[in-house]
């Protein structure tokens, strides 16, 4: 019972006629492109942000889950006689309890699976779980229930998944659907007219989401009422599936997700123990409380897939790209979501003839979920250094090799134009902002300590679109209520969404209420992923607070006896722009007060059609790489951003610094590591599993706003910036790696080892 | 890069995630010799749902209560005085989450049994409020933006108080070591730096609390 998971929607929606093409045309901003801290500040840094893991209710029990420990395995036979009587213990379920046989994972006609499967098809699906009084009492109940197993061969390797005879993560082989093919022009004649051509296969490992919150769920029902607490990044699509797997309508399940700590794509999915919570609370009468032990989170719950990526790409002297020839595998584990990685290849730079071809298998191995920009920064880290390479080939700097070849369309066919795509003022202006000549002359080759610098290009293949509503309220003392139905999942939506509100409406931020991620009382959104809750939700907030201000500006009218079009709201006032003299508090428009309150209703209209999107960035390293010890130290990072328009710089600046400290854990410091004999994960542990410190990013950060509206796309000029933020990172940092000791590292992580062994082996290969 | 080396003296600015596990000699025995702990006095344990009478001081205020003797302070904390800014992000000592000041040190909660904690002052992020007011460390984080998801929020609060009441005046370096025992996710390290750099600013010319 998976999700329906629809980012937008194409096709015809009912927009509303209330929506103010004008709106948000601001002449100038005071609100919107300003630093502000966030509304929910005060709750995230005092400590009393209710986060689901915090919600405790009366009488509640505490769930554990029991997992399998091997990596393929049927179910033989399940003994909980012992579990059930513990102390403390309420409930107990299997595969074999009635309502449990709910269908889970399934690919059209290849495989279907249920909640608990009678094959356990990786270490750490689900076979049982329990409810108890503690915590504690539940993990013992857990310890005590006896499995019988029949295990059954494995295989873990992406490439061994294709070999004849591997053993069959489902019936009908190891391939997920058919491998995607993209061509255009004529491959063997582009590299005929190359003069440099660079081949290499290069490699990312899998990397885990692991958001600090671990995943989890409340769940109580009030008779065939379900409310859920849920750390999700959308509550609307668990709505959707509870109701489904209980049969219920919709209204009968209410999904909470005020905070939520962290998802980065792994919250995108409802969970099996959101289910199992449901279950054991409506056989107990009392709710029930399932967060997973973080070694859960790292094997269960999804994880960027580890993909093997061989690019050969040629160019003329000039400097002209010829053609690009990409291969991608990628194992996405027993439950794919997918692991493609070539749009980069296929569209950031001009190259006439291309074949780009992704392949991706089933592994007995925790399952592939969309992490943060899914397939791009493996992407990136093939095609950006095979592109430095090629670069240096030719005798140009990578700089402006790279601006020489920049697609400006989408290479399409036919070709679609971008609505807005800065991507070479991000290359020319954060190289300048980086002092990229500088850097490179201080480039230090020999001794101990080696220093070089790096850069990479990117844009992110989303940008969003409808559906969306917003409801805005004005009050009769002039503060406002705001009201949407978008997870904040730590990018500061309630923030942006309120200053839209106060820049067209002139409303304090600190005097708008936000009300967010409830399916009961509030608006409809699509989950919070893709880097798409700024520009799909953004036009719908202002379009609700154009509502508000038409209606206000309506009512003042009639008072002042002027045209409605020769107001506007200025400094808490509704002013004539033609006379001076009229002019009236917004608290003294007597509709207002008689009503009580104006409510604007706020739908995202469709996109524009014939054109395409993308946000896009380039960002700068400047590293140490330490020949002795095989250490890197980043000493800075420049990030230069084509977002549109920037809403809120804080933490537009902070997103972008985040971006880079994920894609720093997979350059340099993270890898899940399996177990060749058990296929279990050996790191599940954030000891052994290295998500960057404080001490493993750069010494200091910048960021580049670029900062042009992109007005042909929606009416806030807006695009997303989350994922666009790690896509480039680990490129720059290998480009830089390799600037410094003149040798290339093609497989991440960038471990000392690796390091070392590549310095060892560089007198070998000259 | 990934591991730096633990910081010299754990006492006096807190705990390194990574340092303090990967040194168990001098490092972990300061860590410990830093909780004064009631060892000598708890009895012998048969059953492990035994119920201990213990008393906390928790923010100022004194608790008596029944603990099972494996029950940590994070889960005495949160399930059973209610105090749940302290969050559990891992519960094995590696991600810093629960960190709460005994006696003026950054601690893991997670590592820390409730007996242990007993005659200690414990201050959790809800004890660094005045009233409903912040304070300066929770406002400079507030300013500076140093949170995205906010889950890690109250241990990295902490642990820089903890490093300000160690360190007044800490570099560059210091902060960065200080605050390494704390992971987040979001990657906000650089306003984190920020933040607690202008905390201690603050603090040095008398605005702090």
């Amino acid at each position: 019972m998976t999700d329906r998971h629809d980012y937008h929607v194409n096709g015809p929606l009912p927009e509303t006629p209330d929506n103010d093409a004008t709106a948000g045309a601001w002449p100038k901003t005071t609100v919107i492109g300003s630093r502000r801290s966030r509304v929910d500040a005060y709750e995230r840094v005092s400590g009393t942000a209710v986060y689901p893991h915090d919600v405790s209710l009366p009488g509640m029990l505490h769930g554990a889950i029991l997992r399998c420990p091997h990596a393929h395995a049927k179910v033989l036979s399940i003994d909980t006689t012992a579990a059930e009587k513990m102390a403390g213990v309420h409930a107990v379920i299997t595969r074999a309890t009635p309502g449990t046989d709910i269908p889970w994972y399934e690919r059209g006609g290849t495989f279907s699976s249920t909640l608990f499967d009678a094959t356990c098809r990786y270490a750490g699906e689900e076979v049982a779980a329990v409810a108890a009084e503690t915590p504690l009492q539940a993990a013992d109940a857990v310890r005590a229930i006896e499995v019988t197993y029949e295990v059954l061969p494995f295989v873990i390797d992406d490439a061994e998944a294709l070999a004849p005879g591997a053993p069959a993560v489902h019936d009908g082989g190891n391939m997920v659907g058919e491998p995607r093919l993209r061509e255009r022009g004529d491959l063997a004649a582009g590299f005929g007219e190359a003069d440099a051509v660079v081949e290499r296969t290069y490699r990312t490992e899998c990397q885990i989401h692991a958001p600090m919150e671990p995943h989890g769920s409340v769940a109580r029902w009030d008779g065939n009422r379900l409310t859920v607490w849920d750390s999700t990044q959308g509550v609307f699509p668990v709505q959707e599936t509870l109701a489904r797997v209980f049969a219920l309508p919709m209204s009968n399940i209410r999904v909470i997700g005020h905070y939520m700590g962290g998802g980065f794509g792994a919250k995108l999915e409802t969970g099996k123990y959101t289910v199992m919570a449901a279950i054991m609370a409506r056989m107990t009468a009392r709710p029930v409380k399932i967060f997973l032990p973080r070694e859960d989170c790292f094997t269960a719950t999804g994880n960027r897939p580890a993909n093997t990526m061989t690019i050969k790409i040629g160019a003329r002297s000039d400097g002209t790209l010829t053609a690009i020839d990409y291969h991608s595998l990628g194992a996405a584990g027993a439950y794919a979501y997918g692991a493609d990685t070539s749009s980069l290849a296929v569209y950031l730079y001009r190259c006439p003839n291309l074949r780009a071809e992704d392949v991706t298998v089933y592994t007995n191995a925790g399952k592939a979920r969309p992490m943060r920009a899914p397939g791009f920064p493996q992407g990136a880290w093939a095609l950006e250094q095979a592109m430095n390479e090629l670069a240096a080939k030719v005798g140009i700097d990578p700089i402006a090799f790279r601006l020489q070849n920049l697609a400006t369309e989408l290479q399409s066919d036919p070709p679609m134009p971008y609505t807005s795509y800065q991507l070479a003022a991000c290359l020319e202006n954060g190289a300048a902002a980086f002092g990229w000549q500088e850097a490179a002359e201080r480039r230090v080759t020999e001794g101990d300590i080696r220093r070089g610098v790096g850069a990479a290009a990117c844009f992110w293949g989303y940008a969003g679109g409808p559906p969306s509503t917003v409801v805005v309220k004005l009050f009769a003392d002039g503060s406002a209520n705001l009201n949407l139905g978008a997870s904040d999942i730590g990018t500061g939506t309630k923030t942006w969404a309120a200053m839209i509100v106060a820049e067209e409406l002139g409303v304090p931020v600190d005097r708008i209420q936000v009300e967010n991620a409830d399916t009961a009382t509030g608006q409809y959104a699509t989950p919070s992923g893709g880097s798409k809750t700024v520009p799909s939700d953004s036009p719908a907030v202002l379009a609700a607070a154009a509502a508000v201000k038409r209606q206000l500006l309506g009512f003042a009218a009639e008072q002042l006896e002027v045209e409605p079009g020769d107001l506007e709201i200025r400094d808490g006032e509704v002013v004539s722009r033609s006379d001076g003299e009229k002019h009236l508090a917004v608290t003294a428009v007597e509709m207002l007060g008689r009503r009580g309150l104006i409510m604007g209703t706020g739908y995202r209209d469709p996109n524009p059609e014939g054109s395409v999107t993308f946000p896009c960035a380039a960002q700068f390293c400047e590293v140490e790489v330490d020949t002795r010890t095989g250490e890197i130290r980043i000493l800075r990072f420049l990030g230069a951003h084509d977002s549109g328009r920037v809403l809120n710089r804080l933490t537009f600046d902070n997103q972008v610094f985040g971006g880079m400290a994920m894609g720093i854990g997979l350059g340099v410091t993270e890898e899940r590591v399996l177990d060749r004999r058990t296929g279990r994960m050996v790191n599940a542990n954030f000891h052994d599993y290295k998500v960057p410190t404080i001490l493993d990013v750069a010494d200091s950060h910048a960021c580049l706003a670029i900062d042009v509206p992109d007005e042909a796309f929606n009416s806030t000029g807006t695009k997303g910036l989350g994922e666009p933020a790690t896509i480039p990172t680990a490129a720059a940092i290998a480009n830089a790696v390799a600037d410094a000791l003149g040798i290339r590292v093609t497989a991440a992580p960038l471990t000392p080892r690796a390091i070392l062994e590549a310095v060892g082996s560089q007198g070998k290969e000259a | 890069m990934a591991k730096k080396k633990p910081i010299k003296d754990a006492a006096e600015s807190g705990v390194t995630r990574r340092g303090f596990l990967g040194s168990v000699g001098a490092g972990a025995a300061a860590v410990a010799a830093g909780v004064s702990t009631r060892a000598e006095a708890i009895p012998e344990i048969t059953d492990p749902e035994e119920m201990v009478q213990i008393a906390l001081t928790v923010n100022g205020r004194l608790h008596r209560l029944l603990v099972e003797p494996r029950w940590t302070l994070l889960f005495v904390l949160r399930e059973r005085l209610g105090i749940t800014g302290t969050k559990a992000g891992c519960e094995r000592g590696e991600c810093g989450s629960c960190s709460v000041l005994i006696d003026d040190l950054p601690r893991y909660a997670c590592l820390t049994l409730a007996l242990e904690a007993e005659g200690t002052e414990i201050t959790t992020i809800e004890g660094l409020l005045d009233g409903e007011e912040l304070g300066d460390v929770q406002r400079a984080f507030a300013e500076h933006d140093a949170f995205q998801c906010g889950y890690c929020t109250p241990g990295q609060i902490v642990a820089a108080e903890g490093l300000l009441r160690a360190n007044p005046a800490p570099t560059d370096h210091e902060i960065r070591h200080g605050m390494s025992g704390n992971l987040c996710r979001c990657g906000t390290y650089q306003h984190i730096v920020n933040a607690v750099t202008h905390a201690a600013d603050g603090r040095r010319k008398g605005g702090g609390s």
